[in-house]
């Protein structure tokens, strides 16, 4: 096995330096032993989370009998869908914009999309109540359309998402190819569905998978929208947690876990297509 | 040829990119059927008349008529050309024969003849079979040819070629610079290709356009424009070359005489179209120049007349088929000799430093006046 290879090492292979490895091992031990820890305690079969007492499925069957939980996610995932749909529309639409043309204020709408990005979760959080509440957005609507204002806030923070990773795409588009089409009769639209469209969607699919994990998971944004009957599955989970850490709340935080890693595993291989097909 | 009308028309055609003139007032007919060349250094505003004339780039001034109608208002995708693109532009997520039919699909041709017009092309660029493979699984000559075939099976008037052969390796160019030619010998369509690179223009060409700095310098047949460039840019764009200045001191209707500093006289069997002692440039190729060891050209009496040339061996350089000398004349310039290797043994004959006679013919010279 290379690891335990005797030969000397080389002046680069930091990789096989006892330090580096130690260091590497600390930073994997941090960042990945709470959650190993919170997922392992799901299948514990106590009340109390402290002390292993045998493995069990029950919590993951109680969490999905929690009807109010259930709710949260449903509402979730709702939000996550519409919200991804918007994302890709108007995300997609502005990278094209910035990618295609030249205007007066360029840079600053190029600077102020990516702004949601990078202003404090907290702030917008506010910004949202402050934005809502002076609107008097009506919060007693039935069901779909009481999520509006959780949606229209998580649209707000997620499209920029889809036009940067829309962009990055573009930038490798051969502008001939559209000339191509055109030289062949294509009108202008019939181009950008034929050649740009498919260039771009590797992108664009990314881009939504990246708007629907951060839509799906996100608290504080959310809480600071969200009225007593559009509780999220974040949200759900938080006012769980505050009467007590049952092996209930381990579960349903993996599930959410386990359907993250899952939705940013493919849109990192939809990326790695990206890169191989640019 | 000269019979038939025009299928482009270029007239007086300006393009202007703010303040700098890429086109300046170029003017050219583009017969049927030929095979024409527009053959310039990289940024003479060869690609931006191609453009214009596809329609990618409108003129600033003038008119370009296709087929006799003016093409003022008419977007690309309603003329009646095609090109060829110089990345190709392949479309990636499409099969090559895709690629091919996207053309006839957006027109609307019906699929059993669009079928048929599909294989006719890929057949034509040697891709028959190919069809169902994507362009990834393609060789750079491969797509050229999917490219090529894309234009040619929308049969339009003209197909424009961007700088064609530029993104292959050399022995691929030449044998694509012969096929080329015959393609559109086959297809009978009219081909306008840009190129920047000589050999690719003189291999292909019916007739060649030089441009420089956005103007024409020069239209003619290939052989025309090496035996008989107009000016001094030709004559340098064109093969390698010897200028030399001088004044006209002796212009009789079948003789002339020009006087070079650098050179000394220069005998002509011909008459030249200038005032007396107008500075005048002379023009030599040099292959048309005949080395001798400096004893025999006397010995002889200099078998090419009376222009003969003193000088010495500084630089020599053996391509095989031929090898080019750089001699430094007694006036202290270099003149550039080149000499085939007929035999097995002809680069021996003269060394570093040897003392040479060089000799021409008096018909070889080109005098240029600009």
């Amino acid at each position: 096995m290379n690891l335990f290879k005797r030969t000397p090492i080389a002046p680069l292979d930091y990789t096989r330096r006892l330090w580096m490895r130690a260091w590497m091992g600390g930073t994997l031990f941090f960042l990945y032993a709470p959650l190993i820890v919170l997922i392992a305690f799901s299948f514990n079969d106590s009340r109390r989370n402290i002390v292993w007492r045998g493995f069990t499925l029950k919590y993951y069957g109680k969490v999905l009998e929690n009807d109010a939980l259930m709710a949260a996610l449903g509402n979730s995932l709702t939000i996550a869908f519409l919200a991804t749909l918007f994302s890709i529309l108007l995300g997609t639409l502005a990278a094209v914009m910035l990618w295609r043309f030249e205007f007066p204020g360029k840079a600053g709408v190029e600077g102020t999309m990516s702004l949601p990005i990078v202003v404090p979760e907290i702030c917008m959080g506010v910004a949202m109540l402050v934005f809502f509440a002076k609107l008097d957005w009506p919060t007693d609507l039935p069901w779909p359309l009481n999520l509006s204002a959780i949606t229209i806030a998580h649209i707000t923070f997620c499209f920029p998402f889809v036009a940067m990773v829309v962009r990055a795409r573009l930038a490798s588009f051969n502008k001939e190819q559209e000339e191509a089409a055109k030289d062949l009769g294509a009108s202008e639209w019939q181009a950008f569905r034929d050649v740009l469209l498919p260039h771009m969607k590797p992108g664009i699919v990314a881009g939504a998978l990246l708007a629907f994990t951060l839509s799906l998971d996100d608290f504080v944004i959310t809480f600071f929208t969200s009225g007593p009957n559009t509780i999220t599955f974040p949200v759900k989970v938080y006012s769980m947690v505050r009467f007590s850490v049952t092996p209930e709340v381990n579960a349903a935080s993996a599930l959410l876990i386990f359907l993250t890693i899952l939705l940013t595993s493919v849109a990192l291989k939809l990326q790695d297509f990206t890169k191989a097909t640019a | 040829m000269s019979d038939k009308p025009p299928v482009i028309s270029i007239r007086n055609v300006t393009k202007r990119f703010g303040n700098m003139v890429a086109v300046d007032n170029v003017s050219i007919d583009i017969l049927e059927g030929e095979f024409f060349v527009l053959l310039g250094p990289s940024g003479c505003g060869k690609t931006t008349l191609l453009r214009m004339v596809a329609g990618f780039e409108l003129p600033t001034e003038g008119q370009i008529l296709i087929g006799g109608q003016d093409m003022a208002g008419v977007p690309p995708n309603q003329r009646p050309i095609n090109m060829v693109f110089q990345s190709y532009a392949v479309f990636p997520h499409m099969s090559v024969a895709d690629n091919v039919a996207y053309g006839l699909k957006i027109a609307g041709v019906e699929r059993s003849e669009l079928r048929t017009r599909v294989d006719e092309a890929l057949e034509l660029v040697s891709l028959g079979g190919l069809g169902a493979r994507m362009p990834d699984q393609l060789s750079g000559g491969q797509r050229q040819r999917v490219a090529l075939a894309r234009g040619l099976v929308m049969r339009p008037k003209v197909l424009l070629l961007d700088e064609p052969l530029s993104a292959l390796d050399a022995k691929l160019r030449a044998q694509m610079q012969f096929e080329l030619a015959e393609l559109q010998d086959n297809v009978g369509i009219t081909f306008v290709t840009v190129t920047h690179d000589q050999d690719e223009a003189l291999s292909m060409a019916c007739r060649i356009a030089v441009m420089n700095k956005g103007d024409v310098a020069q239209l003619a047949a290939p052989s025309d424009l090496y035996e008989y460039p107009a000016n001094r840019f030709v004559a340098d764009f064109i093969g390698s070359v010897n200028i030399f200045e001088g004044k006209l001191s002796v212009d009789e209707p079948e003789r002339a005489v020009v006087d070079c500093p650098e050179l000394g006289q220069v005998y002509l069997n011909h008459g030249v179209t200038g005032a007396h002692e107008t500075t005048v440039w002379v023009a030599i190729r040099p292959e048309k120049i005949t080395m001798l060891p400096v004893g025999q050209a006397k010995a002889k009496d200099s078998p090419e007349g009376s222009n003969v040339a003193h000088g010495q061996i500084k630089g020599m350089s053996y391509l095989g088929d031929i090898t080019i000398y750089d001699i430094r004349l007694d006036s202290g310039r270099s003149i550039r000799v080149s000499r085939p290797n007929l035999s097995r043994w002809d680069q021996d004959e003269f060394q570093w430093d040897d003392k040479v006679s060089l000799c021409w013919h008096p018909s070889s010279p080109v005098v240029l006046l600009s």
